[in-house]
């Protein structure tokens, strides 16, 4: 029963290319709407692992996005596209940043939390827009997609697919990682830090890994997303879209991993379908935040489990 | 006989506040040595300085001869600290087994483990569970921490703390907001733990103290004002001026 909600959204997900192998025709801006759905939830599930599980609440998580966007960026101008070179680039960029910030921001709790990390997402929004050889603030445009060992796996026909075999094998990676041992201290600490301090636990080094490792997914959509777009800009690390990935998480359901799909779902859809209707749509999604708030507590999967 | 764990010269001000003053005690093995004294004399500020959470002005804590003054709370846990909390502190979500199998798995230190997972390790949950039954709450090892009774709850901490195989407990008022049975069975429970570790007891239960301890120091002001046996403690005319009363 657990695995019911989330394998029904794989499948459902899996139904587009399915749909068009067998020959149905599928509008190009349902796939393009779809993947961006899959990226975001790749980000969110990441931060759903440090946020929900965890108890961090990060509002910089835009930053590790960003960076591994500017890592694509990076090899683009050095005329790299090899995915061997571009994805260990993104994860280890991501990674010691996590790593640097994680250590200082770790030193404070709750609001302070979140206002620090806000503030380094800052810092790496502003150094992007700073960056001339890459467009500064007007962006980069890749001149090639990634490639992974050769194959166009990133190419406009195939990122769908590929993104949600990154997205399928992520989040069965944080499942077993939330089941594991450290998953248990991690969500231990969230629940009661000095407890877990107290019992030997070592709650500064689990929470530090736990934030790196949630980087280094976001940094992996980040590659993803540059691709999508063929285009990169600081506007990948603005506080908004670190804003975004939090209700993604919240609206789909703290600590549940799939909720964020879910979450990204509606929150990408709205600002595709509000905004086609009105430039205000935040107007429309804000009450409906706090409405989800008030009455799913635990987000929509959450609800629904209960 | 040496001290397993050994307290000396201990200082500590909060500006003006002198809150520990010179405080020395030595804890033998296999003893319940319990610290009691009015509100405001320094005994869970004590507690926090032997544990790590509050910093020392001055003075060394010895465990077992080895100097643990500036070691972070986690690493005397792992050196053979353990301490239950004034406030009930268990992990509501979790179950009582997960409670006490997290407890097992810091002992082991062996939190980053990502890959297997950790609710079926019989390595965990074998030892977790000949601790729930230890303290009696074996029938309530699937329960949620969160909807346990108060006194249950106070079962589960100490069984957590066991779970650590500590060489010396550090409990501050175990038997907090408990109700007279749940006192009882608590007084019974922590008597019967001497054989597995130390226990440093802060409680205001003057009875349960008188029952349990082997040695008890007094505290006023944050000074000794006296240290003995319970006889010695009951008959000593300081410490029935500053804190007991003539009629105890």
């Amino acid at each position: 029963m657990k695995f019911v909600v989330p394998v029904a959204i794989f499948v459902a997900l899996a139904l587009i290319p399915l749909l068009a192998a067998v020959g149905v025709h599928v509008p190009g801006i349902v796939t393009l709407i779809a993947s961006r759905v899959m990226i975001f939830a790749l980000a969110a599930m990441s931060l759903d692992l440090i946020m929900g599980i965890g108890g961090l609440p990060s509002f910089g998580h835009a930053a590790p996005v960003a960076i591994g966007a500017y890592a694509v960026a990076v090899c683009d101008a050095a005329g790299v596209q090899a995915a061997a070179a571009v994805i260990p680039a993104a994860l280890a960029a991501a990674g010691l940043f996590a790593l640097a910030t994680g250590a200082v921001a770790l030193r404070t709790r709750g609001v302070n939390f979140i206002m620090i990390t806000l503030a380094f997402a800052q810092m790496v929004y502003f150094a992007t827009g700073s960056l001339a050889d890459y467009g500064g603030d007007d962006g980069y445009t890749l001149s090639a997609r990634t490639t992974v060992f050769g194959l166009d796996l990133l190419d406009a026909k195939r990122i769908y697919l590929t993104t949600l075999v990154v997205l399928i094998a992520v989040y069965v990676l944080l499942r077993v990682i939330a089941a594991s041992r450290f998953g248990r201290a991690l969500a231990a600490i969230r629940q009661n830090r000095g407890r877990v301090q107290a019992l030997g636990i070592d709650a500064f080094a689990i929470e530090l890994a736990a934030l790196v490792i949630a980087a280094m997914i976001a940094a992996l959509a980040g590659v993803l997303m540059a691709n999508q777009a063929e285009f990169v800009s600081p506007a990948y690390a603005a506080w908004g879209r670190s804003g975004e990935l939090m209700v993604m998480v919240i609206l789909g359901g703290l600590g549940t991993l799939h909720g964020a799909v879910i979450g990204a779902a509606i929150v990408v859809l709205a600002e595709e379908g509000l905004g086609a209707v009105t430039q205000h749509w935040p107007l429309v999604l804000g009450p409906f935040l706090v409405l989800a708030v008030l009455f799913f507590r635990h987000g929509i999967v959450g609800g629904a489990r209960r | 006989m040496s001290a397993l764990l050994r307290v000396e010269n201990l200082h500590k001000r909060f500006g003006a506040l002198v809150v520990t003053d010179g405080v020395s005690l030595d804890v033998m093995p296999g003893r319940i040595h319990a610290v009691i004294g009015p509100n405001g004399a320094g005994k869970t500020t004590l507690i926090h300085q032997i544990f790590g959470t509050l910093a020392p002005d001055a003075g060394v804590i010895r465990l077992d001869g080895r100097d643990i003054t500036r070691l972070a709370p986690h690493r005397r846990a792992q050196a053979g600290l353990a301490r239950s909390f004034q406030i009930t502190s268990v992990l509501p979500e979790f179950s009582a087994l997960e409670n006490v199998a997290l407890a097992v798995q810091a002992r082991a230190g062996s939190s980053f483990r990502f890959f297997r997972a950790a609710r079926g390790q019989a390595g965990l949950n074998a030892p977790a569970m000949a601790v729930l039954e230890r303290v009696g709450l074996r029938a309530r090892a699937g329960m949620v921490a969160g909807s346990l009774s108060h006194g249950e709850k106070r079962q589960l901490e100490l069984a957590m703390a066991l779970a650590a195989k500590p060489r010396v407990m550090l409990l501050d008022e175990p038997l907090a907001g408990a109700g007279p049975e749940e006192t009882a069975r608590l007084v019974t429970l922590l008597g019967s733990l001497r054989d597995a570790c130390a226990i440093v007891l802060v409680e205001h239960d003057m009875d349960a103290v008188f029952q349990l301890a082997d040695e008890i120091t007094v505290l006023a002001q944050g000074r000794v004002i006296a240290h003995g046996t319970p006889g010695a403690i009951r008959e000593d005319a300081a410490v029935r001026t500053a804190y007991l009363g003539e009629d105890f």
